[in-house]
Order: structure tokens, then sequence, then C-alpha cells
């Protein structure tokens, strides 16, 4: 199992992003996307925002559940107070998972937007970010 | 006309700043430097409040800190409402991930007007605004009223800058928390002062025409 995480600033500018495999049933944590989805996963979040933009308002929840499809994988969207919307291309429905690791990734961001030398458009370099992120993907997906 | 600063009473500061320097919290001044420690810490609320005199004193330097650069009362009440817009953006972000289970955005016009009259003042002044009103002549004009703004509670304007309001301050959170909801306006702060309230002030709320 394979997922891409994109977390997208308003501008729809990436401003983390993270390649990741399945750490249960014995996955050894790295992603494994074919060649082809290897490169068009940006692509493809980006096509989802469209739909993001429609269901946005449909709903005052954050977590839109699987927004869009393409071919096998599906794209899941979490959308922030503040509009930065967090994307997960995955290859197993799994909602609860999803929501849990999402919700924790947003309490990662706030951190991170706590800082005084963060500004909101700019990407996340903190390598502490990063081991975070990584952890809960191994907990949770 | 710009070298007269408005007057942060000092009697209102009695012994806040000496409190800082405690042992206690220079151990997590310390800690907090250590790297990445800022992801270790819980963003649920600890204590409520912060000292009234410690705000005034912040407030008091970043006025005088701004008026120094500032090129007039425009453009200081501009510098102002930059250094809200800085803060809005994360009172909003964080008020919502404090509400745990029951967060959501807010997808309508009077839903994160109600948001901010309420939560976001509780939050940051302890009691919800005054009054939240739309205007009578524009329907994409509306105005949220403090009667009594924690912000300019101890700063008198000089006569000679008397169009200067610091509760711009206030306003450009306002204008942060609208448009990172994706409700584009432009906030400004007024005093309309009364015999009963004369520190009324008017945050006028001008969302952009549709047309």
């Amino acid at each position: 199992m394979s997922y891409y995480l994109a977390l997208l600033s308003r501008q729809d500018k990436p401003i983390y992003e993270l390649k990741f495999g399945s750490s249960r049933q014995g996955g050894d944590g790295q992603p494994h996307f074919d060649k082809a989805m290897d490169d068009l996963t940006p692509f493809v979040v980006h096509a989802a925002l469209d739909v993001v933009d429609d269901v946005q308002w449909t709903t005052p929840a954050m977590y839109l559940k699987t927004v869009d499809n393409f071919y096998s994988y599906m794209i899941s969207a979490f959308v922030t107070a503040g509009n930065i919307r967090f994307m997960l291309v995955h290859e197993t429905k799994n909602e609860e998972s999803i929501r849990q690791f999402f919700l924790d990734v947003y309490d990662l961001y706030v951190k991170t937007l706590m800082s005084p030398f963060y500004r909101v458009t700019d990407k996340i370099q903190s390598p502490a970010f990063d081991t975070k992120v990584r952890a809960l993907a191994r907990k949770y997906l | 006309m710009a070298d007269r600063t408005p007057i942060v009473h000092s009697s209102t500061v009695p012994g806040g700043v000496t409190q800082l320097r405690s042992a206690s919290s220079q151990a997590s001044l310390v800690e907090s430097a250590r790297k990445g420690a800022i992801y270790e810490r819980s963003l649920q609320r600890k204590r409520g409040e912060v000292s009234e005199s410690v705000m005034a004193l912040v407030i008091c330097e970043a006025v005088q800190y701004l008026q120094k650069q500032a090129k007039g009362i425009a453009d200081l009440e501009d510098r102002l409402n930059r250094l809200g817009y800085h803060m809005g953006q994360r009172v909003l972000e964080l008020i919502t991930l404090r509400e745990g289970k029951s967060a959501k955005r807010e997808t309508k016009v009077l839903g994160i007007l109600q948001f901010i009259h309420t939560m976001v003042w509780r939050t940051l002044f302890g009691r919800p605004a005054d009054a939240l009103e739309r205007s009578t002549e524009d329907t994409n004009q509306y105005m949220i009223i403090d009667n009594d703004p924690l912000i300019t509670r101890f700063i008198s304007v000089p006569k000679d800058m008397a169009q200067l309001n610091c509760a711009a301050f206030a306003a450009g959170i306002i204008e942060a928390v609208l448009d990172a909801s994706l409700f584009t306006a432009k906030v400004t702060a007024h005093t309309m002062g009364t015999p009963q309230t004369p520190d009324k002030t008017v945050y006028l709320v001008q969302f952009e025409s549709l047309r």
C-alpha cells in the first residue's frame, strides 16, 4: 500500500509533501507507486482540488472523506478552518484511520503555525515536523 | 506630527515585568528553545488568562515601535492592522482545533461573524463583543461593536492625532479570520464614543461586492 500526503496552501501551493507506504500487514513503510503513478500524484491531487472547492461549501465538516478517484486510487481531503487543504492519495478505503491521521496532522500543523517565524504560505521545513508525520503514518496507516 | 506618543498610563503596570524573569519560566524558555520542542507541547489551554498589565505593556511597546516607523496616522493604523492580521491567522486555527470533536469550518457569512463576535472575542478579551449589526444602507457592510475595548483601555490618544484608533490591531485580527475563511473583507476600527461609553469602538466590516 502506498500513500501520498500533500498540504496545500490557500494559493494551491504545496507546503509539505510526503510519500510513504503502509506499515500494517508486513508493509515496509516505503512507497511502492508504479513509475507512471509516482510522477502523477501531484497532478491527481490538484485535479481533486476542484472537487474540494465545490464540496467544502456544502458541509461544515473538516474531513471531507473521499472526494475523487483516479483509476484504483482514492483521494481523501481535509480542509482546515483557514482553508489549508490536506490531501491524501490512497488505495484502500479506511475512513476512520484516515480521519484520525488527518486530525493529528492538523494538530502538528497548528503547532507549526504557532511559531511567530512561520508565515502561512511558507513551506514547512522543520525536520521535527517530518519525523512526527512519519510516526503518525506508521501509527494509523 | 508623529513624535507624540499615545500615552500608556504607567500606574497600570504594577510589577508585572519582574514576574517574567522567575526561575521556572526561564527553565521552560530553555526547554522550548531545544530543537523541535514546539511539537512536544500541548495546544490545549492551560491557564485561561494573562495579566492585564503585561498585555497593556506589550501593546504599548508595539504601538511605540510601529509609530517610529510610520509616516503618519493612516500608516500607523495600517501597520497595527497588519500586526493583528498576523495574529488573526493563528487565532482562527487555534480556536478551531481547541473545539476538539465539535470543530467545524464556517461556511456562511453570518456564521463566521458570530464566531468572531463570540469565540474570538472570548478567547482574546475574556468576553463576547457587545453587538453585531448589519448596515441598513449597504448590505455588504457589518459592524462588530465593543463598548470598552481592552486594547485601547490604557491608551490616551493626543488631541492632534484624534483620528487614530489603536483598535486597528483588533480590526486586523478580524480581517485575517475572515480572509482565511475565504470571506474577503476590509475591516477598519472607528471610535464612536457616547457619554456612557467613551471608548466605544465600531469595527466596520466591508465585504467585497459580488457585482
